[in-house]
């Protein structure tokens, strides 16, 4: 079984249903155009915020503003991608097909992935460059001091985001679970855990949290994170592989249902 | 050549397969029979290493399936034609499983036309009808051109046409010195396209044998015998000649005999001794249903009851008929309705006029003013179990005939 031809095959498999077109087109116009607005709004604010405020703000990281909303497209391509599969019964086409099931995992997240990182960083550089527009003087260039690396990495942020939606459907193969678990959790809960004092230490290991620092130019003035921005993503690319391993097994062991 | 042997699966305590090997040869339609939930699913599954088995094993051309090598190449299954993403095109679907295999894309083309989806290939198999899902499900196990073919229920849904259509495949494909393993609940159907029987009920096997054996087993040829319902006597001692004279009756619902054991000429000099008229000397066979039916009775999972409506119906008006009940049906010691050109009563008495076209006892309302408002779905009058030999008046639920 030549992986060239599996992963040839879930290429066909993912161009070949709109969700894959409405979900990602969904996440770079949703990214984007919320970076585009928080900018402008915080080029009209500037003037009104605290000196200290002012020593913290970061052109860069709030063009991307967006990435909070734009990931939950991201989270429902990884999602569907995956329990597509289980939902439709293909599984057990697909699972007959390629017995080894190690190979058929690991050639659709790579595929699935593949494109995730495409859309990502066209998205990342996007909502960078437009958000700087909005900014006027306040701008950032790509050439400072770590912005590249902010930008660069925002796409790896979104790409990693939706291989960690794609473990957890492999894991519980329901697409309406995994996004009844998923979408709350980052949309609500790991905003709360992080920004609330009595779990703040904790809520900042979370995978979104974390992995968020990458974007983040101008460290905060009294930020006491004990990671840096690689350390951040590092953190997350943990919990993505916990994911991913755990849906691996889960599929080795469990019968094709 | 599919080879199960000790088969066993379990789901927490329900077990769906117990201890089940047979053999799958090349060359023939093997036909795989058992009532609803009775485990020939989660057999395919097993064989096609979708499942793991709790104990035994089974393998294909004597490798487990996910050490066959190219196993799609070798292998191809219909387990369920929904199984499809509705929002892909019947080409893409397949495409994507060829693709799998390293299977050309202008194969694709051919199956598609094989099956007569050619017209549709390119649309959302979302607005496909179970029919044509099937022809879908059918395609992608033609894909791979395989020598082992395994086809899970394929003429649900399907039109007489294509279920002809279906029927001449396996034929074909067989006769092309191919494993064909199909699965169904219809054993009239199966009687026309296996030559080969699996049979299970509740996961077990319940018989292992060609057709043909099935049918000499299975189903025995008897004599319908009908004296004037007028006269019950005569009946009785027509019963008793035949019985003397070695011969076997049992009664019939209708109040006919069914006799087994006697030539039919012999029926009618004993008769004739007996100075009986005869209405009705008949030769018949017991359908092949009949005899599946009788077998697996005891492992049926889901039997209906009878539905008691709760009184909602709205009562009859005064002297109208209502509809004929089907007796027992899918109760111990039912036997499936014969063909209407059998079953129906071309010389049936006047009096019996109400009677239904599957035989059935006149219905409590044969005298309609007695009993307007009963149940048209009540069960038919039960007479014991026992006692098949007694020459009885009233209409019996039938024993086993042999």
């Amino acid at each position: 079984m030549a992986t060239g031809q599996v992963v040839r095959s879930e290429w066909t498999k993912i161009r070949s249903v709109a969700s894959t077109v409405w979900t990602l087109s969904t996440a770079v116009v949703t990214t984007i155009a919320l970076g585009m607005l928080i900018s402008a709004l915080s080029k009209n604010e500037f003037g009104n915020l605290s000196e200290r405020e002012k020593l913290s703000f970061d052109p860069t990281f709030i063009s991307f503003a967006g990435t909070s909303l734009g990931q939950l497209a991201m989270i429902v391509f990884g999602v569907l991608v995956v329990s597509n599969e289980y939902s439709t019964g293909m599984i057990r086409a697909s699972l007959a097909a390629v017995p080894k099931r190690g190979v058929f995992l690991f050639s659709k997240l790579a595929v699935a992935t593949a494109l995730a990182l495409v859309v990502g960083m066209v998205t990342s550089f996007a909502t960078f460059f437009l958000g700087q527009l909005m900014l006027g003087d306040l701008r950032a260039s790509i050439g400072d001091d770590g912005v590249l690396r902010a930008v660069f990495g925002g796409g790896l942020y979104m790409t990693l985001i939706a291989l960690f939606s794609m473990g957890v459907a492999a894991m519980l193969r329901s697409p309406m679970l995994s996004l009844g678990i998923l979408m709350p959790f980052f949309f609500l809960i790991s905003n709360i855990l992080g920004n609330v004092s009595a779990t703040e230490k904790v809520g900042r290991f979370l995978p979104d949290q974390a992995g968020s620092r990458i974007m983040q130019v101008v460290t905060p003035v009294d930020d006491d994170t004990p990671y840096g921005p690689w350390g951040g993503l590092g953190i997350m690319a943990l919990w993505v592989i916990a994911a991913v391993a755990g849906g691996y097994v889960l599929l080795r062991r469990r019968d094709a249902q | 050549m599919i080879e199960a042997v000790g088969l066993t699966k379990r789901y927490g305590d329900k077990t769906a397969v117990y201890n089940l090997s047979f053999q799958v040869r090349p060359g023939a339609v093997t036909g795989f029979l058992g009532p609803n939930g009775s485990g020939k699913s989660t057999t395919m599954r097993m064989i096609l290493g979708l499942d793991n088995p709790t104990a035994g094993h089974v393998t294909i051309c004597g490798h487990p399936y996910d050490k066959l090598p190219n196993a799609p190449r070798q292998v191809g299954a219909l387990l369920d034609a929904k199984a499809v993403h509705g929002g892909r095109s019947a080409r893409n679907h397949l495409l994507s499983l060829a693709q799998l295999s390293g299977i050309p894309a202008r194969r694709v083309d051919e199956v598609l036309g094989v099956v007569g989806l050619h017209e549709v290939a390119g649309r959302r198999s979302k607005g496909f009808s179970l029919g044509m899902g099937q022809r879908l499900g059918i395609a992608a196990a033609l894909l791979g051109d395989p020598q082992v073919l395994l086809f899970d229920e394929p003429v649900n849904g399907l039109d007489p046409e294509g279920i002809l259509w279906v029927r001449n495949l396996m034929k074909s494909l067989a006769a092309e010195g191919r494993t064909v393993f199909v699965s169904s609940h219809l054993m009239s159907e199966m009687a026309l396209t296996a030559d080969h029987l699996i049979v299970i009920g509740r996961g077990q096997l319940m018989a292992d044998m060609s057709v043909k054996d099935f049918i000499s087993h299975n189903s025995a040829d008897f004599a319908r015998v009908r004296t004037p319902d007028s006269e019950p006597q005569q009946r009785e001692k027509l019963s008793a000649a035949i019985t003397e004279a070695g011969g076997h009756v049992l009664p019939e619902q209708d109040g006919a005999l069914r006799v087994t054991g006697l030539p039919l000429p012999r029926i009618s000099d004993l008769a004739h001794d007996q100075d009986v008229r005869l209405w009705e000397l008949s030769p018949h066979q017991a359908s092949l249903e009949e005899a599946y039916m009788r077998m697996t009775q005891g492992a049926v999972d889901y039997r209906s009851t009878v539905d008691q409506k709760e009184g909602l119906q709205q009562q009859l008006p005064p002297g109208a008929q209502p509809p004929m009940p089907v007796p027992g049906q899918g109760q111990p010691g039912w036997y499936a309705p014969p063909p209407p050109q059998q079953g129906g009563q071309p010389f049936a008495p006047p009096q019996a006029a109400p009677a239904g076209p599957y035989g059935a006892p006149p219905a409590p309302a044969a005298a309609p003013a007695a009993a307007p408002a009963a149940n048209p779905y009540a069960q038919p009058p039960q007479a014991p179990q026992s006692a098949p030999h007694v020459p009885s008046a009233e209409p019996t639920k039938s024993e086993d005939a042999r």
